[in-house]
Order: structure tokens, then C-alpha cells, then sequence
């Protein structure tokens, strides 16, 4: 029992150093889609895309949202707030950065 | 069918014929069109229009050699204009800064660049032109414009042993993609089979460094391996399905499900001059005829992967049985499949001088060379 509550512990304070790495990784970054990719809306398909050299992302929910305001100008904390604004109740401040994280990691963001 | 199919997402244009290349493998058809067939300007910019009202947003710009075109700019614009990302599929021979600054203004997004040996006299001796120079010329000026540049190797016994070099080069020469593509034997390279097809260990070896280098480049440069049917025993998902994904609009208009697809008979293909592009992708018998599963014969008609692989390549299957609706002779389940092995287990002709220059059937003299001279 207290060993649980030692692993509890240790993965809480694991999980709060993981938020402060990604709380340093998009401070004062102004995501903005990679040199070679483009959000754009498919008319004939209904469907939010984001086109590369070699391939379609098609986005599901709420993604385009997010992306659209990545326009290099919006820190991660105004897209977040807006995003709040537009989507009241929405885990926003806590999907959100880790999203961008994730795209950024996949190149599609700078 | 069950109504009509989803919209294609990608045109391959093949802006010309005209190539300063002579590749043993070209994948153009063996009759090529002549400068004076081609499709103008506003011609293109119609089909772009139409392509995108349909669905297409991929473009690629090819050829031969698209920088032939010297209207490729105004091409370019009219795709970006269309909402279409435009990739353009060039030898480097031409790409000038200026040229390129002028297609990146026109809304150009990527390049993708061939080369054909990291050697520089082996890769002019492949493409039986002087070419290397302008190649590696072509990739610096992609790189100071900070586009996007893919590299494509078509593979076969001559530079299989080089792949490892062949991934520095694009490494070196900062490319983000780098496509190595085992050569696929129709048209011309069916010409060259005896001299370009590879041994089996050639092919283990260069894709255990495939494997290795994908490993060391995670996340830098991505590594494609396209697979050599003849050895696998998979079919290849040829274009992902016949009228299924994209489609290739010739230099002269005509509307093809696959680059290869002109050489099969009876096939009544449409031109994008006489016909709407969504008449040719939604109802053309010839975007019809493989389309789907219902044409299927032998074991592809009840096999699980039929919609995986579609019953392979349509053209290999004509190349090989005279049959373009039998299951494609790679596939191990064919009953066909003893030509390509028999193929795929010969060892390669024992001619002292063939490890030095193989002796290709070069791709014939561009047409009509006296046009060309003029523009």
C-alpha cells in the first residue's frame, strides 16, 4: 500500500516535470505551419487538410481550428485563450499545447 | 460500382516528352508525343481548374522534363490559383535560381529531383547525358530557396550496391525525402530488363542498409523503398487502385488511370479535348474497367488481400501473360507467377564487361528534334 502510494507520488511528480518541459518547449513560440505545409479547407470532401510534398493529413475535430490560428504572429497562450473563448467548458489548456507539441513534432509546425 | 467514386487526389502531369535524359528505365511510353501534340497553355490551366473542382489537390509537374515547358510558371500559377499544391519532378537539368525563383513566386511548393548514382560518371553514364553537374547545381538552388526537395533513385543492378552513397548524397544535399525505387519493367525499362534487374542479394543487402539508414535518419530525412515486385512476391497496391486515387494527364491530353496504362489494347482513352475531367474520372470505360473488384479473375476474386493490393499492376500483367485482367505474375499466388521467378532466379549474363559499362538500350532520340531546336 505505501509503496503504491510512493509509485503514485513518483509518477504525479514525473507528470508535473513533463508539464513544466512542455510548458518551456512553447513559451513564447509562435507556431506556424512548416515551410512546406498548407491548412486548407476541401470544398468537394467537407474536410479540413494539411497538404505536403508527399502527402494529406485529413484532420478530424477540432484540429483545423486550432492550426488555422497558427500564423506566426499568436503566442501559444493567446490561441489557447481564444480557443477558451470560442469552445467555453473544453479542456482547452491542457489539449491544446500538447497538441501543437505533437504536430510540431511531426514537422507540419515551426 | 455503388455510385459514383470518391474524387481522385492527385494529377500527374507529363507536361512534354521532351527529356535531355536518356534513362534505360524511362517510364514514358515507347511512342512518345511530339512537341506539337502537346497541350498549351491555356489548355493545362483548364485541366488544373477542372481537377480542382473535382477534388485533386496534389499536383505533380513532370514529364519527361517539365522545365522544357516555357510556360511552367504560368502553369504553376494556374494550379495555386486552383487551390492545388504543386510539386514539380525534374532531372535539375535547366533549374536555374532565376527560373526557380520565378515558379516559387508562381506558388511552387516542392521539388522532387532524380538522380541516378551518387557517382558522378556513373550517374551521367546511367542517364546517358552529362547531367550530375546540373543535378547537384539544381539541389543547392532548391535548398537557398528553402523549398522542400524530395530525391528519387530508380534502382536496378547497376547502382543497388550504392545505395548506402546514395542516401549520403541526398543527406548532403539536404533533402527531406529520399524515394529509392526499384525498377518496375515495362516500356522502355522491359527493353533493359536483362541488364537492369538485380540479383537477390544485391536486393537483401541494399535494403538491410535501407533498414539501417532509416533507423540513423528517424526524423530528418524520411527513407522510401519501393518495393521490387519481381522478388517479393507482393504484388504492388499499383496506384492505389485503378481510378481510385490519382490520375495522369499525358502531354497531349490524354487521360490515364496509370502512367503505363497507354500500353494496354482496347483501352479507349479519353482526352481531356474532347471529354470534362469528371466525365473521364466518374464515367470513362477506361477509368471503369479495373475499377473496384468486380473485374477480378483467378485467385484475386475471393483472395482477403484484393483490396489491399488490387490484384496488382494491370500493365505488368498485360506485359507478362498478354492478359491485363489476370492477377498481376509478382503476386506468389498467381498462376502465372513462374515467369517472374524464372526472371528473378537467373543470374545475371557473365560478361566480364558488364560490371564495368552494362550495355543499355538507350531511350531513343527525343521527338522531333527539330522543333525542339526552336523553342
Amino acid at each position: 500500500m505505501k509503496e503504491a502510494t510512493v509509485k503514485e507520488a513518483a509518477a504525479q511528480e514525473a507528470a508535473a516535470r513533463e508539464t513544466t518541459a512542455q510548458e518551456a518547449a512553447v513559451a513564447g513560440w509562435r507556431p506556424a505551419p512548416a515551410r512546406s505545409v498548407v491548412l486548407r479547407h476541401d470544398r468537394v470532401r467537407q474536410a479540413d487538410l494539411l497538404v505536403l510534398p508527399e502527402r494529406v493529413v485529413v484532420l478530424s475535430g477540432r484540429a483545423a481550428d486550432v492550426l488555422r490560428l497558427c500564423d506566426g504572429h499568436r503566442q501559444v497562450g493567446e490561441i489557447v485563450d481564444e480557443l477558451a473563448a470560442r469552445f467555453p467548458g473544453a479542456p482547452v489548456a491542457d489539449e491544446v499545447p500538447r497538441f501543437l507539441d505533437r504536430v510540431r513534432e511531426e514537422g507540419w509546425l515551426r | 460500382m455503388t455510385g459514383p467514386p470518391a474524387p481522385p487526389w492527385a494529377l500527374l502531369a507529363e507536361l512534354t516528352h521532351g527529356c535531355p535524359l536518356r534513362c534505360p528505365y524511362c517510364s514514358n511510353p515507347l511512342e512518345l508525343v511530339g512537341r506539337s501534340h502537346e497541350l498549351s497553355t491555356e489548355e493545362w490551366e483548364d485541366v488544373l481548374w477542372q481537377a480542382a473542382e473535382l477534388g485533386v489537390v496534389h499536383t505533380h509537374l513532370s514529364g519527361g522534363e517539365p522545365l522544357l515547358r516555357r510556360d511552367l510558371a504560368a502553369i504553376v500559377a494556374a494550379a495555386e490559383g486552383a487551390g492545388i499544391y504543386t510539386q514539380l519532378v525534374t532531372s535539375g537539368n535547366g533549374l536555374s535560381a532565376s527560373r526557380l525563383s520565378a515558379l516559387v513566386s508562381a506558388g511552387l511548393r516542392s521539388v522532387q529531383l532524380s538522380v541516378q548514382h551518387a557517382d558522378p560518371v556513373a550517374s551521367d553514364r546511367i542517364a546517358g547525358h552529362r547531367s550530375f553537374s546540373a543535378k547537384e547545381r539544381a539541389a543547392a538552388v532548391v535548398r537557398d530557396a528553402e523549398l522542400p526537395l524530395g530525391l528519387n533513385v530508380v534502382l536496378h543492378r547497376d547502382n543497388l550496391d550504392a545505395v548506402d552513397a546514395i542516401v549520403d548524397l541526398g543527406v548532403a544535399w539536404g533533402a527531406e525525402r529520399i524515394e529509392l525505387a526499384n525498377a518496375q519493367f515495362y516500356g522502355w525499362a522491359l527493353r533493359n530488363r536483362t541488364t537492369l534487374l538485380p540479383t537477390r542479394d544485391q536486393l537483401s543487402r541494399a535494403s538491410e542498409v535501407v533498414e539501417r539508414r532509416r533507423k540513423q535518419l528517424a526524423g530528418t530525412t524520411e527513407l522510401v523503398w519501393v518495393v521490387p515486385d519481381y522478388f517479393d512476391g507482393v504484388p504492388k497496391p499499383c496506384m492505389g487502385g485503378w481510378g481510385a486515387v490519382s490520375l495522369t494527364v499525358a502531354p497531349d491530353g490524354r487521360v490515364l488511370p496509370c502512367p503505363a496504362a497507354g500500353t494496354l489494347p482496347d483501352l479507349d482513352i479519353p482526352n481531356v479535348r474532347d471529354r470534362s475531367l469528371e466525365w473521364i474520372w466518374r464515367s470513362s470505360p477506361a477509368f471503369e474497367r479495373y475499377r473496384g473488384t468486380e473485374w477480378m479473375t483467378g485467385p484475386c476474386t475471393d483472395c482477403p488481400r484484393r483490396e489491399t493490393d488490387f490484384g496488382g499492376c494491370r500493365c505488368q500483367a498485360h506485359a507478362l501473360t498478354g492478359d491485363a485482367s489476370r492477377t498481376d505474375p509478382a503476386c506468389a499466388l498467381s498462376p502465372d507467377h513462374a515467369l517472374v521467378r524464372a526472371l528473378a532466379e537467373v543470374p545475371p549474363p557473365d560478361d566480364p564487361e558488364s560490371a564495368d559499362a552494362p550495355r543499355y538500350v538507350y531511350r531513343g532520340a527525343r521527338p522531333e528534334p527539330r522543333e525542339r531546336a526552336t523553342d
